[in-house]
């Protein structure tokens, strides 16, 4: 019993040893994972060194309660809680240092444990002496439902699959049959192109406005060199639509600036008469 | 139509495709005027598998569909083919793939609770990446915590046509099994096994 064992994990290592319920057998020594030797858990007391592969090793309290009580032979209920107790908060400090959070969940086990314990010790009352009152039944409730699903786990793995146990056949398709369909063109994708052109051209536009081109100066000018010869001009005759739109508002700002300073005035007979354009007859830039 | 090109189609597309077919993929391989009763399609994969016994390959019915698999038989040499090996998965993956599997749909806090452990994040995230496990929607309660379910390509990947396939849970246990004795006394000795 007590020659050191390869085995794959822990869970294969002990024997149980049935005739002494009350003397626990020596502890037997392990080899695991070429780890050095390790006392193998007979209840809930992990030895300190041993607690880093024991977390790895076992998924959980529920998982480790499982393997003492199946592989043990553990009576949960004879468990030295004082001793566990004690054990178990020199872990506290230990834990600092490896996964306290999963070493929580083993402190909460030991917790529970001690309080099933201590209720099962207590004399209970008559009328508590009914099913529902024992106090194991929750614990035994997860147990019973966490073997279930590690079992389920188990099974799974066991199914056949993809990548381990079978492969998809995949033969090559000679070249030049597949033949990749063009995605359809949906109209909003076909006007966002659209509106991206534009854009640009919007930016093209407005590289090609030079300073020259539409000299305010320069247009008063023009305006007033087309009215020397006298007379009236329709308004909207001065405008060359051909110049754009920038080119339309430099002429307006032309005839307001040329209006402003008195050099031309705006005549219009009637309402929505045309509206016309003239030199203004006394003004000192009149060369007539 | 007679039946050898219509099998020797079906079988070229199954072999094609790299991943199952469904009866309507396979007829829409045709076209209208072409077009096969489902009986034909059925037919042929029928006379594929018996073509199949004793050789490499199988024809499976899994829930995408049918496709062309190599068979378990022969998978440890095939397998050889490339250097990573088959990606093992650790027991707390499986567990809580069990789970999703089976209580589906399914909160990490419920997987918790059965399992008395926490759920990594990594393991959802493997879970949700390998498209084996996805949210279908959130229970309505405080945190409105996320439901999890599996999917088609997790029964794909299994073998499996569907849910109703998976291996059936075990009996629960008789809950005496769990207690050596009923005896309520305690031996107060301490263990021999402290340090």
């Amino acid at each position: 019993m007590n020659a050191p064992r390869e085995t794959e994990g822990i869970a294969a290592a002990v024997e149980p040893d049935l005739s002494t319920a009350d003397v626990r057998p020596e502890p037997p020594l392990a080899i695991v994972r070429g780890a050095p030797f390790l006392t193998l858990p007979q209840d809930l007391y992990i030895p300190p060194d041993a607690l880093e592969v024991f977390l790895e090793t076992f998924e959980g309290p529920l998982d480790l309660l499982l393997y003492l009580i199946r592989r043990q032979n553990l009576d949960i209920l004879d468990i030295p809680i004082a001793e566990i107790t004690e054990q178990y908060m020199e872990y506290v400090e230990l834990m600092r240092e490896l996964r306290l959070e999963l070493a929580a969940e083993y402190l909460l086990m030991a917790a529970m444990l001690a309080e099933i314990k201590s209720r099962m010790l207590l004399p209970r009352p008559q009328e508590a002496e009914e099913e529902g009152a024992d106090p194991r039944a929750d614990l035994v409730r997860r147990l019973q439902e966490y073997e279930r699903f590690k079992q389920a786990a188990a099974d799974l793995d066991a199914l056949p699959r993809l990548e381990r146990d079978h492969f998809i056949v995949e033969a090559a398709v000679p070249p030049g049959f597949i033949r990749r369909l063009p995605p359809d063109v949906e109209l909003h994708e076909l006007l966002s192109a659209l509106r991206e052109v534009l854009a640009r051209a919007e930016l093209f536009t407005s590289h090609r406005v030079e300073k020259e081109q539409l000299s305010l100066r320069e247009r008063m000018s023009q305006v007033l060199e087309r009215l020397n010869g006298g007379g009236f001009a329709r308004l909207t005759d001065l405008f060359d639509p051909s110049e754009g739109r920038p080119g339309v508002v430099v002429t307006f700002l032309a005839l307001l600036e040329l209006i402003k300073s008195s050099v031309l005035e705006l005549v219009q007979s009637e309402s929505f008469a045309p509206i016309h354009v003239k030199l203004r007859e006394f003004s000192p830039a009149t060369t007539a | 139509m007679t039946d050898q090109p219509l099998k020797a189609i079906v079988e070229g597309a199954l072999i094609a495709a790299g991943g199952p077919l469904t009866l309507d993929q396979l007829l829409a391989l045709f076209g209208e005027d072409e077009r096969p009763e489902r009986a034909a399609i059925l037919d042929c994969i029928r006379e594929l598998s018996a073509d199949y016994e004793g050789r490499g390959i199988e024809i499976a019915e899994v829930a995408g569909g049918y496709r062309v698999q190599v068979r378990a038989s022969v998978a440890p040499w095939v397998a050889r083919l490339w250097d990573e090996k088959a990606p093992r998965y650790s027991r707390a993956l499986l567990e809580t793939l069990a789970l999703i599997a089976y209580r589906q749909p399914i909160t990490r806090g419920e997987i918790e609770d059965i399992r008395g452990v926490a759920v990594s994040t990594n393991i959802i995230k493997t879970l949700t990446e390998r498209e084996w496990v996805r949210v279908v929607g959130h229970r309505d309660v405080p945190g409105r915590p996320a439901l999890y379910a599996t999917t088609r390509r997790f029964l794909d990947y299994f073998g499996l046509r569907s849910l109703n396939e998976l291996p059936p849970l075990s009996e629960i246990r008789d809950p005496e099994s769990y207690f050596l004795s009923t005896n309520v006394v305690p031996t107060s000795e301490p263990t021999e096994n402290t340090p």
